[in-house]
């Protein structure tokens, strides 16, 4: 059962979505296919540099210069580690040392209760944020929110990146769902609301 | 003192053959011998002679690659080991060493009993010898290489008289040129009248003769030990817990980075030897993400290596070098500005390093490529710095990943199309860009020729990067935009 609220419409004003920058001290989740975009727009608002644990074994990459329009891809750190046990040490290491406010790590597997809530800890140990990447329905129980992001057509711009953001777990609030577009030249988020898709229009999604 | 056959002197010394030898060095493309045994030089051999000759006159010569670098450290050990003599000690050459004994000699019972102490222990050592010692540098070297023995003192002039003018350390043209003038020994020189030979010979060949007679003088300059980052610790009785291991560690590190300070550099590697009373040892090398020389900040990055090691019955002597330096020059530390924030990072880098290898912790720097692969590279982030510079004149994918290949035909972008099991439908498709191979780099991926490629956006929401390649008709999917 989706409860579907469209938060409060801010059309195209400058003002910073409340939802945003994620709670520091605690690790979120994303997921969804633009779990990415995401985690590129959330690097963007908290701070940099940004640490980003990946398994070495993953065929597909990040691409720098697709960064570029979110974040100075210099600012981007990338570990490739042989296993994801390795994945969590290092994340684990870089949350509770401060020094990177923002840590993205890719999951590929479950976490457990003890994992996700070590991460937890670091996370407040450091006063950093932590934000896992998990392939949908591989949530953790520890997670301060889980997000759950998607691409959307927009029929009226080109090169657009709208999207509908759902936040599907939150430990400390309610739910809900935006539709967010990412201004390129300004690097801010603006939070719209879902125009031409009205129920019975020709290009509602689902 | 002048070691003839000092390479080859060297191999033989660790494993001794009793048959012609020798050693060759690869020059232009031929293997020529670099050094031989007095053998092989008997059968007829010399130097920089081919080896496929030497062969053919001495078939049972033994032959091995020469190695230059650990002969120059050879030579250094020897230059160590003839500071029992006297002080001054240089290097002379690829194959020699000059020594400066004046006022030391007495201390062997004089010159001649501190030249028989040198060859009886040279000798001993495996090792053939020439000795030459005189007033100068020039009439000594003179005499070893061409005379053997000691011109008394005051009497240069006459010992070195009757040695050819090759004697004079001086150039192949040269001598050649003095040979056909007939001016065959330095006796011949000196009579000569001086500035036609300037003139004709240039100011090297008097200089060189000043030099060997002493009216010039010439300095011995001894060479300093190179600094040595080392410090060792023994223990009167054997170790196991982690935290005394710290502590001498500790111990050891103080000391150690203040003869790090003193040298103005900073240790990128160190390594911690622990011996254990079974005279088995273990090791714990640190690689650091910079050049680093605080007692404080290192120690807590061995923690993690220490813990690791198997101490066994005790560990009864730790040695800590720093294998790797880099020049870490003294700072200015301005008032306002932020400390400690790129350090708290190197240190962090250090600590992740740890575990999963320093050269795997990286970061992206530009390239320039139109190529979407190639307009990046990654580098090792403890070996790099944050480049700028990035471009990108439109839009790119968040991701890449290798061509995955759809259904489609022709050049516009197919109006469905499945991909990773899902099927999408074209709702807008922004191109085509054309990125023509790069012909001056060979590229498997590139083989189907040119790209177009397209951003299309499904009516399913998904933004994807697709190319169509014209010249090999097909359609593939490469990245996905945000």
């Amino acid at each position: 059962m989706k409860s579907l609220v469209i938060a409060v419409v801010f059309g195209m004003s400058s003002a910073s979505p409340p939802f945003l920058p994620l709670r520091a001290g605690r690790v979120h989740e994303a997921c969804g296919p633009a779990a990415t975009g995401f985690a590129a727009i959330a690097a963007a608002m908290t701070g940099k540099p940004v640490l980003w644990v990946r398994e070495a074994w993953q065929a597909d990459n990040l691409h720098p210069v697709g960064f570029l329009s979110f974040m100075d891809p210099s600012d981007l750190l990338l570990t490739r580690t042989a296993s994801q046990t390795d994945s969590l040490a290092v994340a684990e290491e870089a949350l509770k040392d401060g020094a990177l406010p923002f840590v993205v790590i890719e999951i590929t597997r479950p976490l457990n209760l003890r994992e996700g809530r070590r991460l937890q800890l670091a996370a407040q140990a450091g006063g950093t944020t932590g934000l896992c990447l998990i392939p949908e329905g591989m949530g953790s129980n520890a997670a301060e929110t889980r997000w759950h992001a998607a691409p959307v057509f927009d029929p009226q711009d080109e090169d657009s990146t709208l999207m509908r953001w759902e936040i599907i777990k939150n430990k400390a609030g309610t739910f809900g769902a935006w539709h967010v577009r990412w201004n390129r030249e300004t690097r801010r988020l603006h939070v719209v609301s879902p125009v031409g898709l009205r129920p019975g229009s020709a290009n509602t999604p689902d | 003192m002048w070691f003839p056959r000092l390479a080859s002197d060297r191999v033989l010394r660790t494993r001794p053959i009793e048959a012609p030898f020798a050693l060759t060095l690869r020059q232009s493309n031929t293997e020529r011998i670099h050094c031989l045994n007095a053998r092989a030089e008997a059968l007829g051999l010399h130097r920089a002679m081919s080896l496929a000759d030497a062969r053919a006159f001495c078939p049972d010569l033994v032959s091995r690659p020469a190695e230059p670098g650990r002969d120059a450290r050879f030579l250094l050990a020897l230059g160590r080991w003839a500071r029992r003599y006297c002080p001054w000690v240089g290097r002379e050459g690829a194959d020699g060493l000059v020594l400066d004994v004046t006022g030391s000699a007495h201390l062997w019972g004089g010159e001649e009993a501190m030249l028989e102490d040198m060859r009886a222990r040279l000798a001993r050592a495996g090792l053939e010898l020439r000795l030459g010692l005189a007033d100068t540098r020039g009439a000594a070297w003179a005499l070893a290489h061409f005379g053997a023995g000691i011109a008394p003192a005051g009497q240069t002039r006459r010992a070195l008289a009757q040695l050819p003018v090759a004697a004079l350390r001086l150039d192949e043209a040269i001598c050649t040129g003095l040979q056909r003038l007939g001016l065959r020994t330095i006796a011949d020189l000196c009579t000569t009248p001086r500035a036609p030979l300037a003139r004709r010979f240039g100011p090297a060949l008097l200089a060189r003769l000043d030099q060997a007679l002493g009216d010039v003088a010439e300095a011995i300059s001894p060479e300093a030990d190179p600094p040595h980052f080392g410090l060792r610790l023994t223990f009167p009785d054997p170790i196991g817990l982690v935290s005394d291991v710290m502590a001498a560690t500790a111990r050891l590190l103080e000391p150690l980075c203040a003869r790090l300070k003193a040298q103005g550099v900073g240790a990128r590697r160190l390594e911690l030897t622990l011996r254990r009373v079974d005279q088995g040892s273990q090791q714990v090398e640190l690689r650091l993400a910079a050049a680093m020389r605080d007692a404080a900040r290192i120690l807590p990055l061995f923690e993690r290596g220490v813990a690791e090691v198997d101490a066994g019955f005790g560990i009864d002597q730790i040695r800590l070098e720093a294998t790797l330096v880099e020049p870490l020059p003294v700072e200015q530390i301005g008032a306002m500005q932020v400390q400690g924030a790129p350090d708290r990072l190197a240190d962090l880098i250090t600590r992740i390093g740890t575990r999963i290898g320093l050269e795997n912790v990286q970061r992206f720097l530009p390239a320039d490529s139109h190529i979407p692969e190639r307009s990046f590279l990654i580098a090792p982030a403890a070996y790099s710095s944050p480049e700028g510079g990035w471009c990108s004149p439109r839009p790119r994918p968040l991701r890449l990943f290798p061509p995955e290949a759809i259904a489609g035909s022709g050049p516009q972008p197919p109006e469905r199309f499945r991909w990773r099991r899902m099927s999408f439908a074209t709702a807008r498709a922004t191109g085509p860009e054309r990125i023509a191979p790069e012909w001056w780099l060979e590229d498997e991926n590139w083989r189907s020729g040119m790209r177009d490629y397209w951003r299309v956006e499904t009516r399913q929401g998904r933004r994807l990067w697709l190319f169509y390649t014209p010249q090999d008709p097909g359609w593939f999917v490469q990245g996905e935009f945000a």
